[in-house]
C-alpha cells in the first residue's frame, strides 16, 4: 500500500468514526431512549386515532351527559345509528367521549408542537444567519429582538391569538413569535464563531460566495445545538397551546385539544375532577417526554451547552 | 459607579421604545375591530363608526401611535374600551392582588430552592441530588393549571384545609389574605423551584471545587460555614441572575394561576381583556409586566455589586 492510499483510507476512516460516535451516543443515552420511546408511542397514538375504540370526538348524546368514567352509555352516530359505547374517561356536560376527545387531542398538540418548533427555528435561522452576516442589519434587528424578549412570551402569545382568532395557524405562529429571538441569537452568536474558523476563511479566499458559505459551511454546523433547542420549543409549545385552548382564547372549543376538554371540565371540577385530570395527565406526560428527550439531546449532541445548565 | 449607573439606565431605554411600539402595532395592524365590539351584536354601521370616531380610530396608524405615546409618556394609559375606566386606575385596583402573589411565592421559590440546590451540590450524585434533578424536570413539564387542579381537590377538596378559590385583601386582616394566597402560591413556585435549585446547584457545584473551599476545610472551618460562607456566597451571581429570568416565567404563571383560583389580579384582567378585545388595557397590562420585568433584571445587575465585591462599575 503505497502513502496515497494509506492516506485516503485513515481519512475516510476518520469520517466514519467521528459520524458513528455521535449517532450512537445519541442513541445510547438512556433520557433519548427514554423519551423517544414515549414519543413514539404518542405519535402512534395519534395516527391510529380512530381505531382505539373511539368515536368521533364531536359526536354528543344529550342522554349520556356527565358519566362517571367506564360506565356505559349510548351515542348516536352523525348516521342517526344508536351505539353502546364504554366511555372509558367519562363524558362532558354535552355527553362527549372524554376518552375519544384526549385521544384525538394527542394529534392536535404533537402538531401544534412540532409545527412551533419549524416556524419559530425556520425564522431564527433566517434572521440569525442575516444578523452574523450583514452587519449593518445586526445592530437594529437584534435591538428589535431585545424588545421582544422584554416582553413575557405568554402575554405576546395570549395577545395574538386573540387578535387573530384562534385557528391552527394563527395558534401556531402566535407561540412561535415569542420564541423567534431566541432562536436568532443563538444562530447569530454560532455563526459568528463559526466564521472565524479556518475553513471558512479557505472558503472565503477560494471566492466562494456568501450564500454557498451559509449553506455549505455555516449551517451544517449550527444543526447540533438547533435540533437541541427546537426539541425545547417543541415542548414549550405544546404546553403554550393547552394553555391558550384552557383560556378560552386559543383554538375553537369544538376542536378536540387537551386544553379545551380541561377548560370544558372547569365548571364541574366539583363534582367531575377526572375531566380535567385524565387529559392533564396526557399533557404532563408529553411534554415531560419532549423534555427528556430535548436533555438527552443536549447532553450527547452539545455538550457545551450542557455545561452552561 | 454613578457613570455605570447612568449608562445602564439608559440601556433599557431602547428596548422599553421597542417594546412600545411592538405593542402598539401589535394590536393594531391585526384585523379585529374593537368598535364592532363594543357597539355589540345590534348596532348599525353607522353606530359603529360613530363609535370608531370617538375611540381615534379613524385616524392613520402612526398618528394613532403618536398620540398614544404622547399619552403613555405622562402616565396615562388611555380608557378602557370595556371597564370605561382609566386604564390606570384599573390596574391600580388589580395590582394588591398579583403583588401579594408575586411575592409570596418569590420567598417560597427562594427559601426552599437554594437550600435544596446547595445540599444537592454538597452531596453531589447522592439520592438527594438525583431526586431534584427529577424534580426539576417534572416540575417544567407539569402545566401550572393542571398543578393548580389537583392542589385544589387535594388540599382544598379532599383535606379541607384551605379555601378553594378566591381572593381576601390584605386590609380585612393578615390571616385570610395568606391562607387565600398560600395555594395559588406553592402552585406557582413549583416551576421557580426547579428553575433556581437547578441553577444553585450548578453554580454551587462549580465554586465546591475551588481552592479555597479545600483551604476552608484543611483550616478546620465547620461545613456549615464552607457551605455558606464559601460555596453559596460566591456562587450567588448566577442564582441572584436566574431569580431575575425567572420573573417572566412567574408573569405567565400568574395569569393562568389567577384565573384558575379565581383571582381578581392583572393576570385575571389580561385575560378578560383579550377577551373583551379591550385595546388600551392589553397594552397597559403588557407593558406594565414588561416595564417591571426589565426593571427587575436592571435591579438584579446593580446587586452584583452587592452580592460580588469583585465586581466595580
Amino acid at each position: 500500500m503505497d502513502a496515497k492510499e494509506l492516506e485516503a483510507l485513515s481519512v475516510e476512516s476518520a469520517t466514519i468514526v467521528t459520524q458513528q460516535s455521535a449517532w450512537t451516543r445519541v442513541r445510547r443515552n438512556t433520557s433519548v431512549r427514554l423519551g423517544g420511546v414515549v414519543m413514539l408511542v404518542l405519535v402512534l397514538v395519534a395516527l391510529a386515532a380512530p381505531w382505539l375504540g373511539t368515536v368521533d370526538p364531536s359526536l354528543f348524546d344529550p342522554v349520556s351527559r356527565d358519566l362517571l368514567p367506564g360506565k356505559t352509555g349510548e351515542i348516536t352516530t352523525l348516521d342517526g345509528e344508536l351505539l353502546q359505547h364504554r366511555f372509558i374517561m367519562g363524558s362532558d356536560s354535552f355527553g362527549r367521549d372524554i376518552y375519544s376527545r384526549v385521544i384525538f387531542g394527542t394529534r392536535v398538540s404533537l402538531i401544534v408542537g412540532v409545527a412551533t418548533a419549524l416556524v419559530a427555528l425556520a425564522f431564527g435561522i433566517a434572521l440569525g444567519l442575516m444578523s452574523g452576516f450583514l452587519r449593518w442589519l445586526d445592530g437594529p434587528l437584534m435591538r428589535v429582538m431585545d424588545g421582544l424578549m422584554a416582553i413575557p412570551a405568554i402575554l405576546i402569545a395570549i395577545a395574538l391569538v386573540a387578535m387573530w382568532r384562534g385557528s391552527l395557524l394563527t395558534v401556531v405562529v402566535a407561540i412561535a413569535i415569542p420564541e423567534i429571538p431566541r432562536v436568532t441569537r443563538l444562530v447569530r452568536s454560532l455563526v459568528l464563531t463559526i466564521r472565524e474558523e479556518p475553513y471558512v476563511e479557505a472558503a472565503i479566499s477560494l471566492g466562494t460566495s456568501t450564500p454557498m458559505i451559509m449553506w455549505r459551511h455555516i449551517l451544517p454546523n449550527t444543526l447540533a445545538p438547533l435540533i437541541v433547542q427546537g426539541t425545547f420549543i417543541c415542548a414549550s409549545g405544546i404546553l403554550v397551546e393547552a394553555i391558550l385552548s384552557f383560556l378560552g382564547v386559543g383554538l375553537p372549543p369544538d376542536i378536540p385539544t387537551w386544553g379545551n376538554v380541561m377548560a370544558e371540565g372547569r365548571a364541574q371540577f366539583n363534582e367531575y375532577p377526572h375531566n380535567i385530570f385524565f387529559p392533564g395527565i396526557f399533557l404532563a406526560v408529553t411534554v415531560l417526554a419532549v423534555n427528556i428527550l430535548g436533555d438527552g439531546l443536549r447532553d450527547t449532541l452539545d455538550p457545551k451547552m450542557a455545561k452552561r445548565v | 459607579m454613578l457613570n455605570f449607573l447612568v449608562r445602564r439606565l439608559l440601556s433599557t431605554v431602547p428596548v422599553l421604545l421597542i417594546v412600545a411600539v411592538i405593542v402598539f402595532l401589535m394590536l393594531r395592524l391585526t384585523p379585529g375591530d374593537p368598535a364592532a365590539v363594543l357597539a355589540g351584536d345590534a348596532a348599525n354601521t353607522e353606530q359603529i363608526a360613530e363609535i370608531r370616531r370617538g375611540l381615534g380610530l379613524d385616524k392613520s396608524v402612526p398618528e394613532q401611535f403618536i398620540i398614544w405615546f404622547g399619552k403613555l409618556i405622562t402616565g396615562d394609559l388611555g380608557q378602557s374600551y370595556y371597564y370605561k375606566t382609566e386604564v390606570t386606575t384599573l390596574i391600580g385596583q388589580r395590582l394588591e392582588p398579583t403583588v401579594s402573589l408575586a411575592l409570596i411565592t418569590i420567598t417560597i421559590a427562594v427559601l426552599v430552592a437554594v437550600p435544596l440546590g446547595v445540599l444537592a451540590a454538597w452531596r453531589f450524585g447522592g439520592w438527594l441530588d438525583k431526586s431534584l434533578i427529577g424534580f426539576s424536570v417534572l416540575g417544567f413539564s407539569v402545566p401550572v393549571f393542571v398543578l393548580a387542579y389537583l392542589l385544589i381537590w387535594l388540599v382544598s377538596l379532599k383535606l379541607g384545609w384551605l379555601p378553594v378559590q378566591g381572593y381576601r385583601r390584605l386590609g380585612n386582616g393578615f390571616g385570610p389574605w395568606l391562607t387565600h394566597l398560600l395555594l395559588p402560591a406553592i402552585t406557582l413556585s413549583v416551576i421557580y423551584i426547579a428553575l433556581i435549585a437547578r441553577v444553585t446547584r450548578a453554580s454551587v457545584l462549580d465554586t465546591l471545587g475551588e481552592d479555597y473551599i479545600r483551604t476552608a476545610r484543611a483550616k478546620g472551618l465547620p461545613e456549615r460555614k464552607v457551605l455558606l460562607r464559601h460555596a453559596l456566597a460566591n456562587a450567588a451571581v448566577p442564582i441572584i441572575t436566574v431569580i431575575g429570568i425567572g420573573i417572566a416565567l412567574l408573569i405567565g404563571g400568574v395569569v393562568v394561576t389567577e384565573s384558575v383560583y379565581a383571582i381578581p389580579g392583572l393576570g385575571r384582567l389580561t385575560v378578560d381583556a383579550v377577551l373583551a378585545r379591550d385595546f388600551p388595557t392589553i397594552q397597559g397590562v403588557i407593558l406594565l409586566f414588561s416595564v417591571v420585568y426589565v426593571g427587575i433584571n436592571l435591579l438584579v445587575d446593580l446587586s452584583y455589586v452587592f452580592f460580588d465585591p469583585r465586581i466595580r462599575y
